[in-house]
């Protein structure tokens, strides 16, 4: 009885370690393949073996040298800049709007935050044609410096997983640095940020990553601009029906490129990431 | 119906109950929210009335000061020694003032017909050939007019704001002390007024890039500015809800897009969420089966697939899916099929693309289901499972009344988001497939599109910007109608208070 037990047991894990050996090899195949075919060297777009023939890294160089129709570089260092400054800002601004309305008690408070989530609701591209327009009249349509105002400005609307988290360090910490005299400012730079690093790693991470990785805004707000484009943009052009069939293996070297900071960075900081969705999901 | 009542059904009509309760909860959210609508504006007039009941008690009751910075403002704040604080008030009317009849008022004056001269050919005196006059530009009329009434509120609050402190400063120098200092004013905005300090940025720039474009695009569904009215060459003006009309009811065309596209906004919301979270779990529950060696690896695989980002997967996809791809060339060389298959544009078989674009976004969706799943299935505590062991429950019992309960319960709210996410799901169509295969009996738009990648289409490709205004407003009231539902029953619109 015990053995068939166990042998039940054994079967029933074999079972599952072969369903998920299949389903982790349809998962990753896809991206084994770009990678492997950004360092292909064979002649035609598509071919049928997973493992090229021939390795080389001319598809690489080819990328970062031959600028005359996509620009690869320019448009990676375009992406680069405004992914930092707009993350620059907009973590600033997400944390001071989140520590505001978890820790400060004034008259519009709450109509405030109910302000905040019902402009969440709109879908975010209605507004994108207006945002296009006023750009236009101040002159920055078609520039980084304008992709950089939009991202950052619009940011700020996404603190409620971030005053999630404020909420929960001790209130008892503010009253004892208000009784020693700290004013509310000391409280937040000295306080509250130094306890609230997984919040502010999280913060950190995902401003980074939605512009770095953003695409319909960049297109809609850049339009012919082509030396202000993204890599997002870049490589969307790419894939072009008419010249896909040229710069295919450019655009799995070009994606890969793109890929590997944000994979590091998530992969190492998968916890806080976790941490984010599931405790705003809990939050509502 | 009470809670004894709803443990004796069956799960069958537990569910039935479910949606039928979620259904009938649809009119009260909306009520409610008119409810919210009405209290606000209730509030609003019962603040106008306040507003001009002491503006003219304050006049009567005031001295000097006060009664001069009715008109000149900061001379309550000057005459009290409040020297720079005044100098900004008197600032700012003066810049509103120039603002107004400099640039704001020629636009407000035009803001009712949206302009009424075209531009056209002009004989101009000492010019042989008539000459192209620049008419107005209903556009701009419409956006600086919204930004005129923006500046007009905010100098009302700014007005407002000045008469206080005169009053207050009257009333500090008659009780005989003396009123803030410039520094101890700086002092109070690092600590009893930080928050004017810390949200002074973002809302200023809130109320740029969000409120300003939004009420101009609100707006512009109420008006005719489509392909035919394009500014600079040709006006548009007001036409009440004719938009909303033409949508609903008057063209046949627009209304049969929208309802098509509306079907399969549901329906693909419904399914691509679903289909995600049920699999998700499924994988996850399988990821934490006891005993399982090289969980880690496992997960790692997966999430992969979410770290990479979603434009070069969803790219790499459509790539590998078209019609000489990746994957017909194999499917051909291994000899399954003859012909390659048009996964994304067969413009006979329609379901054909819809269900590969669902298949992919499984692809996509799962990884993060199992995100953030794995950690609630490690918190439902072990001595349920142990007991309902010890009273003989199968796995599957076990999964059916203790994990997918427990689950459910926990995630409900991730779970409309994630359906509210997915009516809005712009990359995904859009980067697969374009919207397409084409129909030529739809106004603008394709098999697979999502009111969204109509909405994109309409004004980037056809300019059609009213008729994107109107659907835009559409979606915000169906997305807001469920996002209230969920919150209004989540815990932490309840529990709101106990941390503040």
């Amino acid at each position: 009885m015990i053995k068939s037990y166990k042998t039940r047991r054994m079967v029933g894990l074999g079972v599952v370690y072969a369903i998920l050996t299949i389903l982790s090899i349809i998962w990753v195949l896809p991206l084994v393949w770009i990678v492997m075919t950004s360092f292909s060297g064979e002649d035609a777009a598509f071919i049928d073996h997973v493992i090229p023939s021939k390795w080389t890294f001319h598809n690489y160089v080819q990328l970062f040298t031959d600028k005359a129709i996509f620009n690869y570089p320019r448009a990676f260092m375009n992406t680069l800049i405004i992914a930092i400054f707009s993350c620059i800002i907009s973590t600033l601004s997400v944390l001071m709007v989140a520590y505001t309305f978890s820790r400060l008690r004034f008259k519009a408070r709450k109509a405030y935050m109910n302000v905040a989530m019902i402009l969440g609701m709109f879908p975010g591209f209605m507004t994108m044609i207006a945002i296009y327009y006023i750009l236009k009249t101040i002159g920055l349509s078609q520039s980084i410096v304008g992709l950089i105002v939009v991202y950052s400005a619009g940011a700020s609307l996404g603190f409620f997983i971030s005053k999630g988290f404020f909420d929960t360090v001790p209130k008892a910490l503010d009253e004892a640095a208000t009784i020693d005299g700290a004013t509310k400012n000391q409280i937040f730079w000295q306080i509250i940020l130094p306890m609230a690093k997984p919040i502010v790693v999280y913060t950190v991470i995902t401003s980074f990553i939605s512009p770095w990785t953003d695409f319909i805004m960049a297109r809609m707000l850049l339009r012919d601009a082509i030396d202000q484009y993204t890599v997002a943009l870049v490589l969307w052009n790419m894939t072009d029906k008419e010249k896909v069939d040229q710069f295919f293996y450019r655009f799995c070297a070009g994606s890969v490129i793109v890929a590997i900071p944000i994979t590091a960075v998530f992969l190492k900081m998968q916890k806080f990431y976790v941490e984010g969705i599931t405790g705003g999901a809990v939050k509502g | 119906m009470n809670y004894l009542d709803y443990m004796q059904l069956s799960p069958m009509e537990k569910c039935a109950y479910k949606v039928k309760s979620f259904f009938a909860a649809i009119p009260g959210a909306l009520a409610k929210f008119g409810t919210m609508l009405k209290n606000f504006f209730i509030g609003l007039f019962k603040g106008i009335g306040n507003f001009f009941k002491n503006y003219a008690n304050d006049f009567k009751t005031g001295g000097i000061s006060t009664k001069l910075s009715y008109v000149i403002m900061g001379a309550g704040c000057l005459m009290c020694g409040q020297i720079v604080k005044g100098l900004i008030f008197l600032a700012l009317e003066v810049g509103f003032i120039a603002y107004m009849v400099g640039f704001g008022a020629p636009y407000m004056a035009k803001f009712g017909t949206l302009g009424t001269v075209t531009s056209h050919m002009e004989k101009v005196p000492g010019k042989p050939m008539p000459v192209r006059v620049a008419g107005d530009n209903s556009m701009l009329i419409l956006l600086f007019g919204t930004l005129t009434l923006i500046i007009i509120v905010i100098f009302i609050a700014v007005y407002i704001l000045n008469i206080k402190t005169a009053v207050k400063c009257e009333r500090i120098v008659k009780s005989g002390s003396r009123p803030n200092t410039l520094k101890e004013d700086i002092a109070t905005l690092l600590d009893e007024k930080f928050h004017v300090t810390l949200l002074a940025i973002p809302t200023f720039l809130v109320g740029c890039f969000t409120i300003l474009p939004l009420i101009f695009m609100i707006l512009i569904a109420f008006t005719n500015f489509d392909h035919d009215h394009q500014p600079p060459n040709a006006l548009f003006t007001w036409v009440g809800f004719g938009n909303f009309g033409n949508i609903f009811v008057s063209n046949p065309q627009y209304s049969r897009t929208f309802t098509k596209i509306l079907g399969w906004t549901f329906v693909w919301a419904v399914v691509a969420t679903f289909s995600c979270y049920i699999l998700g779990v499924i994988v996850a529950l399988l990821i934490n089966t006891k005993g399982l060696k090289g969980k880690s690896i496992f997960r790692t695989c997966f999430v992969l697939s979410v770290a990479v980002p979603q434009f070069v997967t969803l790219l790499l996809m459509a790539q590998m899916l078209s019609q000489d791809g990746v994957v017909n060339v194999f499917l051909q060389n291994a000899g399954f099929i003859k012909e390659p298959v048009k996964f994304l544009t067969d413009q006979s078989n329609p379901n054909l693309a819809r269900i590969t674009i669902i298949i992919v976004n499984i692809w996509i969706g799962v990884p993060y289901t199992i995100l953030s799943t794995t950690g609630i299935l490690l918190n439902i505590p072990e001595d349920l499972y142990e007991s309902a062991r010890i009273d003989g429950a199968t796995p599957v019992v076990q999964f059916t009344k203790i994990t997918l309960p427990y689950l459910i319960f926990v995630t409900t709210p991730q779970l409309i988001s994630t359906f509210v996410g997915n009516i809005n799901n712009f990359n995904v169509i859009f980067l697969l497939s374009g919207g397409g295969p084409s129909n030529v009996h739809l106004y603008k738009a394709g098999e697979t599109d999502l009111l969204v990648t109509w909405l994109y289409k309409l004004t980037m490709e056809n300019n059609d910007n009213n008729l994107a205004a109107a659907i835009g407003i559409i979606v915000f009231i169906i997305s807001a109608t469920l996002s209230l539902i969920t919150f209004n029953n989540s815990k932490s619109a309840k529990d709101e208070g106990a941390f503040s």
